[in-house]
């Protein structure tokens, strides 16, 4: 159990230490001169050129590189030139409102696609199966953004029942909840469904059954404990996509998260921001990734170091 | 059923690609051209100087439906090169790292790892704004993200096909490396390659659709599907269908694209066939 966990914790640590290579490869060396973006064309070249000095960016690029590894290790990104103030704690301060939209949408997934998952199950070919396991193919592919925009002209502007922006209340979470969560609820209605008729069809239903236990005690006790286990793993992978997608789905519904400060940030070329707000998201993505590693190893006795 | 769906999805395709391509001469997109007469018509309107508007017309007179068509050749030209890009280079690096294992593999999987370590929109998103709006940045982009999950595929179907005992034959009969892979390995790889690459056309399309919703997509000159209903979001309360349309255009076809790489899956896998 131990070896495992640290053998998991090194390749996370890896894919950390990849991914703020991967944004520093994008984001200093693509753009060519960040001394020239922040004095803009009127600068002259000594300005520019004490700029460089200060900035270190006349520095040879592995030189720039290790400073910068060890700039984002003390959680140092710089300064935002366009909110002021470290970068770091400006994206920070954005966290929360990321963190309870997608604890939202997850328990939306969980509410709404478990049973649907379990009724389809039970009723497999009839109406609802049908329906999961159409929005289980069709609901990753949509285009969530439209979605989410659709949604708006339905519920806000037409019938105008829930408000299609941030405006500070708990109703407005409702409907970029649904929207982050519409693409994932076929999907674990189908992983459910599939869970629960793979159990339904093992010896131990059957011993329950003989043994004269109801339908109700069968499902609810034995077979339901069983599908449990994968679902509760999935959740920390859905929840790292959740926290992905909310980057296109707060620029829909104005949401004040991380994902839109950090499209704003690129888009207004703060890349002390854009690239604090990326390298957070990485490190949560990866984490989750590593907890339900660990936590499906933990949960299910039957794996071992070798099967993993 | 199945193949009805199939059918379908086919013909939707047929058109979309038919519009694509010819379409931009029948209704050609003028994105200077503006008309403040015409502002916001909906959809059957017709124009001040006389012309219809089937779809309306958008916040500076400009024609809609003339925004998805020019929008539908940005949508399948980006995603038909992106896929190819990507496939030729996931196809590259996926022979060689499966062939030759090594430190090779471990070099091309480790890259690949750390690039899905996160999320692969969110590192469209970085490169599409670092290198800036343009058609040919956006392809960049989005092949850059693309190209590990075909190496994955083309990788795993080489290595469970290079200890097979007609790649040792081969290679006894003198093969070198380069024939061999062409020749013996190869093949294996181009089912599931192409099944890869049926999905990723669709989800090429949606990002596609979303960096230029975003504003990091094509310059605001073009017409993409995104860029239209990043306009029309301004304007729900007034004018639906600015938004709603090629929004509407953009999920059909995502969706046809599906059903019809679902129905090539099955007919293309035998051991399926036998138990329908």
């Amino acid at each position: 159990m131990i070896i495992y966990v640290a053998r998991r914790l090194w390749q996370s640590a890896f894919l950390i230490f990849g991914a703020i290579t991967i944004v520093f490869l994008v984001l200093r060396v693509i753009p060519g001169d960040p001394a020239s973006l922040i004095l803009g064309s009127q600068a002259t070249p000594e300005e520019l050129e004490a700029l460089r000095q200060e900035m270190g960016l006349s520095d040879p690029l592995p030189v720039q590189y290790v400073r910068h590894l060890g700039e984002v290790v003390r959680l140092d990104f710089g300064e935002s030139w366009r909110l002021g103030g470290d970068a770091f704690a400006g994206v920070v301060e954005r966290l929360p409102a990321t963190l309870t939209l997608a604890g939202y949408a997850l328990v939306l997934t969980l509410l709404i696609g478990f049973p649907l998952g379990v009724h389809a199950a039970r009723h497999t070919g009839q109406l609802v199966d049908r329906l999961v396991s159409y929005l289980s193919l069709t609901g990753q592919a949509l285009p969530s953004f439209w979605v989410g925009i659709m949604l708006v002209l339905i519920f806000s502007r037409m019938l105008d029942i829930l408000p299609g922006t941030a405006d500070g209340t708990p109703q407005a979470l409702v409907l970029p909840a649904f929207t982050l969560a519409l693409p994932f609820l076929g999907w674990l209605a189908r992983l459910v469904r599939n869970g629960t008729l793979e159990e339904l069809g093992k010896d131990y239903v059957r011993t329950a059954r003989s043994k004269g236990l109801s339908e109700r005690v069968v499902f609810n006790v034995h077979v339901l404990r069983n599908t449990l286990t994968p679902v509760v793993t999935v959740l920390g992978l859905v929840l790292g996509n959740f926290i992905a997608d909310a980057v296109i789905i707060e620029q829909v519904f104005a949401w004040p998260g991380i994902g839109s400060l950090m499209v704003e940030s690129i888009v207004n070329r703060d890349y002390a921001v854009a690239e604090a707000a990326i390298v957070l998201i990485a490190v949560f993505y990866i984490g989750l990734n590593l907890l339900v590693d660990v936590l499906y190893f933990y949960l299910d006795p039957r794996i071992t170091l070798e099967t993993v | 059923m199945k193949s009805k769906a199939a059918r379908f999805a086919a013909g939707v395709l047929a058109l979309f690609v038919l519009v694509a391509v010819f379409g931009p001469l029948l209704i050609p997109y003028d994105s200077v051209s503006t008309g403040v007469a015409d502002r916001l018509l909906p959809p059957g309107s017709t124009r001040s100087d006389g012309a219809f508007a089937p779809l309306g017309t958008d916040q500076l007179g400009r024609d809609v439906l003339a925004q998805v068509v020019a929008g539908s050749r940005v949508s399948l030209l980006v995603a038909v090169t992106v896929v190819v890009v990507a496939g030729l280079l996931g196809l590259a690096l996926g022979l060689l790292a499966g062939y030759y294992g090594g430190w090779l593999d471990t070099i091309i999987s480790r890259i690949g790892d750390m690039q899905l370590a996160f999320p692969s929109i969110l590192l469209a998103i970085l490169l599409a704004g670092a290198l800036g709006p343009s058609l040919t940045n956006v392809i960049i982009a989005l092949a850059v993200t693309r190209w590990v999950i075909f190496a994955r595929v083309v990788r795993g179907s080489a290595l469970s096909t290079r200890g097979r005992e007609f790649v040792d034959s081969a290679r006894v009969m003198g093969a070198g490396d380069l024939r061999i892979m062409a020749r013996y390995i190869y093949p294996s790889c181009v089912q599931p390659l192409l099944v890869a690459a049926t999905v990723q056309v669709g989800l090429t399309m949606v990002a596609e659709a979303a960096l230029s919703f975003l504003g990091l997509g094509v310059p605001i000159d073009q017409a993409s599907w995104g860029s239209t209903i990043a306009n029309g979001r301004d304007y729900l309360a007034s004018a639906w269908w600015i938004a709603a349309i090629p929004g509407l255009a953009l999920t059909l076809v995502v969706i046809c694209i599906g059903l019809l790489g679902d129905a090539a899956r099955e007919g293309a896998d035998p051991a399926k066939a036998v138990v329908r």
